[in-house]
C-alpha cells in the first residue's frame, strides 16, 4: 500500500458516472480491448515464430518448391526422406543416445542431489560446481571436449588418465562404437547441473518426519531412499525423464561439433542433423519439413504412451 | 534446518561422523577435478605451444605459458566484434522479453480479457514441440515474413522477435504476478490509475526478483544458442561467438579455437558467479510446486 500511495494523487479522480457503468457492455469492450492490447507483442510473436511455423511445417512437408514454384506433392517427401539410408541409421544413432543418456543422465544427477542433501558443508560450492558446465556455451564446451579430452593420441586428457591408471587408451570420435558414448558423456557434463539443482529443490520439501518414522519402523538407509525419498519425488522424478528424453532426441550440436556432423562411418548422424542437412544444405527444406513431421509424431507418440504409463499407477 | 535421509545425531556420532567426512572429501575433491578439471586444462592447454600440447604425457602447467594463442583469437577471430554482436543481441532480447512478456503476462493474470484462457494454452502448448521440429518452417519465415514479405536474415530482429515467444516466461511471470493480492490492484483502480500505471507503479517494483531472472536467462539463452544464430546471423559481420568460433574452427590452430572458447564463456561465467542464487532460484521455482 505504501508504494500506491504517493503516485495517487497525481491521477485525475475518475468521473462518478465511469463507476456507475461498471457493468454496461461499453466497459466491458474497453476492458478486454485494453487487456488484449497488452497481449499484442507476445501474441504476435508467438503467431509468427510458434503456431504459424507449426502449421506451416506440416503444410511443407506436403509441397515441393522448385525454383520459386510451389506445387502439392502428397506424401513425396515423406517417401524420398524414408528411403535415404541414413534416415534408418540416424533413428538408430538418436535411440542409442537417448537411452544410454538416460542410463547416464537420468539416474546420476538424482543420487548426485540425495548425495549433496546430506552434507552441512561446502554445499554452495559444490552446487555452484555442478551447475558451472550449464553456463558455458555449448560450442565452448564442445571444442575443449573434442580437442582436448576426445584426443584420439596418448596426448589427449582421457587417454592420459587411461593410460595413467592402466586402462586401454580409445580412439574416441575416431572410432565408430565410442563415437555415442563420447557424445553422452560430454552431454552429461554440459547438461546434468540443471536436474541436479531441480531434485535438490524438491528433495528439501520433503517433511523429516517421513524419513523419522522409516527410521523408526527400522529402515535401512536404502530403503528409506526406496520407500520415502523416491515416492516423495515421483512426480518430479517423472517429469524430468520426460522433459530429458524430448531435450536428447533433438540431438545436434554434439555430433557438429565433435564429430563434424555424420562422425566415422555414419556413427553419429542423428535425426536433428538429418534435418539440417537436408533443409540447407541440400537444399531440400520440403524434406526436412517432413522429417520435422516425423519427429514430432514419434515424439507426441512417446509422451502419450508415457503419460498413461505413469498416471496409471495413481 | 530440518532432517534429511540421514539423522544429524548419527552424522554426528563417531563412525558416522568419520564417513561422513570421508565421503564429504571425496566429494569436494572429485567434484572439483570433473567440473573445474577441464576448465583448469581449456585455460592453462590454451597458454601452451603446439608443441607442447601433443606432447606425452600432457604437462599438467605450460612450461612456457605464452598469451599468444589468446592474441591471436583475439585478433585472427576479431572476438571484439562477434562479443559486440552477441552482446547486442542479448540486451535487445532481454528488453523485448522484458516489455512483451511481462505486458503479456500481466493482462493473463490481472486484467483477464476474453479469450485470454484460450491464448494461455495455446501459449503453453508450444513447451510441448520440440525446436528442431520447427526449425525448418522457422526459418522460411524468417526470410519471408507473411503479409509484409521482409527478410530477416542478418538482422537482430530474427533473434529478439522468437525469443519473445517463450511460454516459460510468460509462465514464470503470471504465476508471480497471480501471488500478487488482488485487492492492491483494486485499491488502485479505485483511485483511478490505469492498467498501464498499475503494471508499473504497483506490479513491477513487486516483481524484481523474477524479472531478474527472467533478464538473466535471456541473456545466457542467447549465449548459449547455436543453431537458430548460425542459420539467421549467415554473413561474417553479424555473427555471434559460437557460430563464429565454429566457423573459423576448420583453418584455425586448435589451441587458439580453444582460446577463443576460452573467451567466449567468459561473460557466462561471470554472470553466473554473479547472479547464482538467482539463477538457483528461477530454475526451481518454474519446475516446481505446480
Amino acid at each position: 500500500m505504501v508504494i500506491v500511495a504517493p503516485q495517487i494523487t497525481k491521477q485525475p479522480a475518475p468521473a462518478p458516472s465511469a463507476r456507475n457503468n461498471r457493468g454496461s457492455l461499453g466497459r466491458k469492450v474497453k476492458d478486454n480491448l485494453t487487456g488484449h492490447a497488452f497481449l499484442i507483442g507476445a501474441v504476435l510473436c508467438f503467431a509468427l515464430f510458434m503456431w504459424f511455423p507449426m502449421v506451416r511445417g506440416i503444410v511443407m512437408s506436403f509441397q515441393r518448391t522448385r525454383r520459386g514454384e510451389t506445387t502439392w506433392v502428397g506424401w513425396d517427401n515423406y517417401v524420398r526422406i524414408v528411403a535415404d539410408p541414413s534416415f534408418w541409421v540416424a533413428w538408430k544413432n538418436t535411440f542409442v543416445f537417448t537411452i544410454l543418456a538416460l542410463v547416464l543422465g537420468y539416474a546420476l544427477p538424482f543420487f548426485v542431489a540425495i548425495l549433496l542433501n546430506e552434507f552441512r558443508h561446502a554445499k554452495g560450492y559444490l552446487r555452484v560446481l555442478v551447475y558451472l558446465p550449464v553456463m558455458l556455451p555449448p560450442a565452448s564446451a564442445l571444442f575443449l571436449f573434442k580437442f582436448y579430452a576426445y584426443d584420439p593420441s596418448d596426448a589427449g586428457l582421457f587417454n592420459a588418465i587411461l593410460k595413467g591408471v592402466g586402462l586401454p587408451t580409445s580412439e574416441w570420435m575416431q572410432s565408430p562404437t565410442m563415437t555415442i558414448p563420447a557424445m553422452v558423456i560430454a552431454s552429461t557434463w554440459m547438461n546434468m547441473g540443471s536436474a541436479v539443482l531441480i531434485y535438490l529443490a524438491s528433495l528439501q520439501n520433503i517433511p523429516g518426519e517421513l524419513y523419522e518414522a522409516a527410521e523408526l519402523d527400522g529402515a535401512g538407509i536404502w530403503r528409506r531412499i526406496w520407500n520415502v525419498t523416491i515416492p516423495q519425488t515421483r512426480l518430479i522424478l517423472a517429469l524430468l525423464a520426460m522433459i530429458q528424453i524430448v531435450a536428447t532426441m533433438q540431438l545436434f550440436i554434439e555430433p557438429l561439433i565433435l564429430a563434424n556432423g555424420a562422425g566415422t562411418q555414419d556413427s553419429a548422424t542423428s535425426v536433428a542433423y538429418l534435418i539440417y542437412q537436408h533443409g540447407f544444405f541440400q537444399n531440400d527444406l520440403n524434406g526436412a519439413a517432413a522429417l520435422g513431421v516425423i519427429m514430432l509424431l514419434v515424439l507426441a507418440a512417446f509422451s502419450a504412451v508415457y503419460v498413461r504409463l505413469t498416471t496409471k499407477k495413481d | 534446518m530440518s532432517r534429511t535421509l540421514i539423522s544429524q545425531a548419527q552424522l554426528r556420532r563417531g563412525r558416522g561422523r568419520f564417513v561422513y567426512w570421508t565421503l564429504l572429501t571425496v566429494v569436494v575433491a572429485g567434484f572439483t577435478l570433473v567440473f573445474l578439471g577441464p576448465l583448469y586444462w581449456m585455460v592453462t592447454g590454451a597458454l601452451k605451444s603446439g608443441q607442447e600440447i601433443a606432447q606425452t604425457p600432457p604437462t599438467l602447467w605450460p612450461h612456457d605459458p605464452e598469451l599468444q594463442n589468446y592474441a591471436d583469437a583475439w585478433n585472427n577471430l576479431e572476438l571484439a566484434k562477434l562479443m559486440f554482436n552477441t552482446f547486442y543481441y542479448a540486451a535487445g532480447a532481454v528488453f523485448f522479453q522484458l516489455v512483451f512478456d511481462t505486458a503479456a503476462a500481466y493482462a493473463l493474470s490481472k486484467l483477464r480479457p476474453i479469450f485470454g484462457n484460450v491464448i494461455l494454452g495455446l501459449m503453453l502448448a508450444t513447451l510441448m514441440i520440440p525446436a528442431m521440429v520447427l526449425i525448418v518452417p522457422q526459418y522460411v519465415t524468417a526470410i519471408d515474413l507473411p503479409i509484409i514479405h521482409v527478410n530477416l536474415l542478418d538482422s537482430p530482429w530474427a533473434i529478439w522477435l522468437p525469443l519473445v515467444a517463450n511460454a516459460f516466461n510468460i509462465f514464470l511471470l503470471k504465476r508471480f504476478f497471480d501471488s500478487i493480492p488482488e485487492d492492491l490492484i483494486a485499491a488502485a483502480q479505485m483511485d483511478g490509475a490505469s492498467p498501464l500505471r498499475t503494471l508499473w507503479s504497483i506490479i513491477l517494483p513487486m516483481s524484481r526478483p523474477i524479472l531478474g531472472v527472467v533478464s538473466i536467462f535471456a541473456v545466457t539463452a542467447v549465449w548459449k544458442d547455436f543453431l537458430w544464430p548460425k542459420l539467421v546471423m549467415p554473413s561474417p559481420e553479424t555473427r555471434t561467438l559460437s557460430v563464429g568460433i565454429y566457423a573459423f574452427a576448420g583453418g584455425t590452430p586448435q589451441n587458439v579455437v580453444i582460446a577463443a572458447s576460452v573467451i567466449a564463456a567468459i561473460p557466462t561465467v561471470i554472470i553466473f558467479l554473479l547472479f547464482q542464487r538467482n539463477i538457483m532460484s528461477g530454475l526451481t521455482t518454474g519446475s516446481l510446486k505446480g
